[in-house]
């Protein structure tokens, strides 16, 4: 157990199916605790309304870089061809508009994909190669076939009092790791 | 578990199983990691082997036309676009069924899309990249290739926006960056399967900086679920955007035969359908030589011929409306451009094309012909051929019987346009027989999503049954 209560401990706890997990996390939410998440090979349909979690911003982050990209797109093209390098093309007008359109959606796009998986792995703290929940053994399997519930507890009298309403909804193989 | 519920059962469409074989989830696991942890076999030597000496063919004949020019190749006036822009067009349009499947699938909800997505993301990729050397290779002074992007230069000079040439390169260059965020985005989850099943230190190591870390919780799900679902909703109108782009470059010409609005559709329309067809061509290969059948059904075969139907009509559809238009507009330029395709030097290329794309689809009709391996298989190889002859006959024979019949000529490949097109053949195997070695074909993640016991309502229902 830990010696200080400045490092956090995690209870694992196993559930055999994703019905079982999704169902444990019901519980989890209803008796008002916060800091855990459920780990599965797959997202499992529901599961935030489950845990009681809030729609993610990633949406907001990946709309507005493709609004910069995309208004950096016009910027480019009225600089290289008004200010830097105007060439008279058919006695059209230097800032074309309508032919700025596919640069700037590109932009855009490239913006926004960026953003997606750049601003996904910010949001979930990744890479993180090193956890405490990577020293158990048996958590292996929650890429392959195994669903788990991992819960922060601050200090042992938490940790053990988490032990326990995770078995009594149904964990089994409960472990205590920290870092 | 009784013998009679012995495949699982779609959830959108009950009565037709999306994997078949009774999976759970350890065993889908176990077959699609299997893959790339087996020992490799002595064909797979085989076929690289041959592979990479055709990328060595590719590779040489650009060596050799860096060293001595463009005169090695068939153009000259007035046939200045040949193989090099057909073959652009040609790899591009295969890379827009990856694409499709990945994003715009997603977007319906075709569940069945999870079997096949990760190889056609893959092909998407490795088809750009042979794309995007064409045109590189075309400006001739390949050193100067960089003018495309806009680099401030001692010069002091800019590219020319209103081009579609231009488009075509941010155009382009945006739909690789993007299809590869999608695929590796993907790729996570199935990396960190790899990483936890790992046997030995590098394996391990190597698995575990491409999985970034991942521990699989809904917190982290939350986000990434959110992160597919945008970059499919970007991909879906990018990948429309990038066909009509490319098909900008011959409408906004003047030239008779391309100057025709109907060129973005119909081009997207064709690389879906030489996209699906590339498809089917590795699948068949892939779920063959790995056993897949259980992931990759005929069902899965099935409905890709049905979408490879209606492109494949929609592309006849398009043949149909030049000829028309040609005729209607009064323009004779045009209408002469279209005689001559169908009737001039250029006939055999043109029939070809009609035979392939238009006459065999036709075969799709007739469920015998779409749950028939051997002919599904014969089938997209002669729709690749019908769509690489498509490129030829726009590129070709518009240019070759210009405004001015003093201008005319016969254009044909040399030997070295032949050998860098054939390369390029080698060079998009030997990247897609390294991911087959060394990524997970199927996505496991995915598959496992689709699994009747991945609804968290599933137990009851099965309760409920009795």
């Amino acid at each position: 157990m830990a010696d200080s209560n400045t490092k956090e401990l995690y209870i694992l706890a196993e559930f055999e199916s994703a019905a079982a997990l999704y169902h444990a996390a019901e519980k989890m939410r209803d008796a008002g605790c916060r800091h855990f998440d459920c780990h599965s090979p797959f997202p499992i349909h529901g599961m935030d309304a489950a845990m009681g979690l809030e729609r993610s911003p990633l949406g907001w982050i990946a709309g507005l870089c493709a609004t910069f990209g995309a208004l950096g797109g016009v910027a480019l093209q009225w600089y290289a061809s008004t200010i830097a390098y105007p060439l008279v093309i058919s006695g059209k007008p230097f800032f074309s508009f309508q032919a700025y359109l596919p640069v700037t959606f590109a932009l855009g796009v490239l913006m926004a994909a960026g953003a997606s998986l750049f601003g996904m792995l910010g949001l979930n703290r990744l890479p993180q190669f090193h956890h405490p929940l990577f020293n158990s053994e048996r958590f292996k399997r929650v890429t392959d076939d195994g669903f788990f519930i991992s819960a922060i507890a601050v200090n042992n009298a938490e940790g053990d009092k988490l032990q326990k309403f995770l078995e009594s909804i149904g964990g089994s193989n409960i472990e205590v790791l920290k870092d | 578990m009784n013998t009679t519920a012995k495949d699982t059962k779609s959830l959108d469409n009950p009565g037709t199983p999306l994997i078949t074989g009774n999976q759970s989830f350890h065993s889908v696991t176990e077959k699609i990691s299997g893959i790339v942890e087996a020992k490799v076999s002595p064909y797979w030597y085989l076929a690289i082997t041959i592979s990479s000496l055709l990328a060595l063919v590719f590779f040489g004949s650009i060596g050799y036309l860096v060293w001595e020019g463009i005169g090695i190749w068939g153009v000259n006036v007035p046939v200045g676009w040949g193989f090099a822009i057909i073959n652009f067009v040609f790899w591009v349009g295969i890379g827009h069924a990856g694409t499709l499947i990945s994003a715009i699938l997603f977007l319906m909800r075709q569940r069945w899309r999870t079997s096949i997505n990760r190889f056609a993301e893959a092909m998407t990729l490795f088809a750009i990249t042979c794309a995007l050397i064409f045109p590189g290779i075309h400006v001739g002074r390949i050193w100067a290739a960089y003018w495309m992007f806009p680099v401030p230069n001692q010069m002091g000079m800019w590219p020319n926006f209103r081009s579609p040439l231009l488009w075509d390169v941010f155009a382009v260059s945006t739909y690789f960056t993007a299809s590869l965020l999608f695929w590796y985005t993907g790729l996570i989850p199935d990396f960190a399967t790899l990483r936890d099943r790992a046997k030995t230190k590098w394996k391990r190591l190597i698995m575990g900086i491409l999985a970034l870390g991942w521990r699989g919780g809904n917190r982290q799900w939350k986000h990434y679920e959110l992160a597919y679902l945008i970059l499919a909703g970007i991909s879906t109108p990018l990948v429309l955007s990038v066909h009509s782009v490319v098909s900008t470059d011959f409408a906004v010409s003047l030239v008779p035969g391309w100057h025709t609005t109907i060129f973005p559709p119909y081009f997207v329309a064709g690389a879906i359908f030489s996209g699906f067809a590339m498809v089917m061509t590795l699948g068949i290969l892939a779920r063959k030589i790995f056993g897949l059948e259980d992931f990759i059904t005929v069902n899965h075969l099935d409905k890709m011929s049905k979408i490879m139907l209606v492109t494949g009509m929609m592309v006849g559809y398009a043949y149909m409306m030049e000829f028309f238009i040609a005729w209607y507009s009064g323009n004779e330029y045009e209408l002469f451009t279209f005689l001559n395709r169908a009737f001039g030097p250029y006939a055999w290329a043109y029939w070809t094309m009609i035979t392939c794309n238009v006459l065999v689809p036709q075969l799709f009709w007739f469920k015998k012909v779409r749950n028939s391996i051997g002919a599904l298989f014969v089938i997209s190889i002669l729709i690749n051929i019908g769509m690489w002859f498509e490129r030829f006959v726009i590129v070709v024979t518009s240019l070759s019987r210009d405004f001015l019949p003093a201008n005319w000529d016969y254009y044909s490949p040399t030997f070295w346009d032949i050998a860098t097109f054939v390369g390029s053949f080698g060079l998009f195997l030997t990247l897609f027989l390294l991911f087959v070695r060394f990524v997970p074909i199927i996505s496991m993640a995915e598959v496992k999503g689709v699994l009747p016991q991945a609804d968290p309502h599933h137990t009851a229902k099965e309760q409920a049954k009795g």
